[in-house]
């Protein structure tokens, strides 16, 4: 398998699309014929940072550069950063909004869920410019 | 055990998909889709009373086997016609999440 690069759009408040394009990843990496293990690893991980694009930033964009040994996955956006970040990978901290608890989101799960399931994982971000995390998971 | 059987047993009505032959190996129950998705275990039967859209995403990245929609909770129009276009079968019953959870428990 050569390298395959793969790009998203993630649109903005958009709940109906929310999950896309983790959705549309999980596909492909089961077309390429990765092990569902790794395959549900990055499916999870990429859909809670799809999920905190819709609902903290004004969507952003998310490239995949898959390898036979290693899934990388980086998920870009301009929004309004992230304060402080130890405090927002706490299991359970949540600066959701009401409406969007509503629909069941909001658990407090979203970054330490990219964490568990990723073997790295990384927050660059700026206040008010804008959040880009990258994480990988190699094919074991 | 299979959907089909798990429908017939606990009189289930099945609001879309038709892959009732898969195979049941466990259930779950939850609301919070991060926690589901990150809990809940392929092939599991998932019990909630969440049926809008992200739901039937999180079924799909979760792989579960289908999505009991518990005490009637309703299915949004989009959620539906998500679920057919990605094969997701969502049955629904009056039980409560509890009373369908120990229905499950003793058939698997």
């Amino acid at each position: 398998m050569e390298e395959v690069r793969l790009h998203y759009d993630v649109n903005a408040y958009d709940f109906t699309c929310a999950g896309e394009a983790s959705g549309k990843l999980k596909r492909s990496l089961k077309n390429l014929g990765f092990n569902s293990a790794v395959i549900r690893n990055v499916a999870i991980a990429v859909y809670e940072a799809e999920i905190n694009m819709v609902i903290h930033a004004e969507g952003g964009v998310i490239d995949a550069i898959i390898t036979p040994d290693c899934i990388t996955v980086i998920l870009a956006d301009h929004g309004p950063g992230i304060p402080d970040i130890e405090l927002a990978m706490k299991e359970g901290y949540s600066t959701a909004p009401e409406n969007v608890r509503a629909l069941g989101f909001g658990a407090g799960m979203g970054l330490p869920n990219i964490k568990k399931y990723t073997d790295e994982m990384n927050i660059d971000t700026v206040i008010g410019v804008g959040t880009t995390i990258t994480l990988k998971v190699y094919n074991k | 055990m299979d959907i089909k059987t798990l429908k017939e047993k606990l009189n289930l009505k099945l609001l879309c998909g038709d892959d009732l032959d898969r195979t049941i190996t466990g259930c779950y129950c939850g609301d919070l889709l991060s926690w589901v998705m990150s809990r809940a275990q392929e092939n599991d039967v998932w019990l909630t009373v969440m049926g809008n859209i992200n739901s039937v995403g999180v079924a799909v990245l979760a792989d579960v086997a289908c999505i009991v929609l518990t005490e009637n909770a309703a299915l949004d129009a989009d959620a539906l016609q998500r679920a057919e276009q990605n094969g997701v079968v969502i049955l629904q019953t009056d039980k409560n999440t509890y009373q369908m959870a120990a229905a499950i428990s003793q058939l698997i």
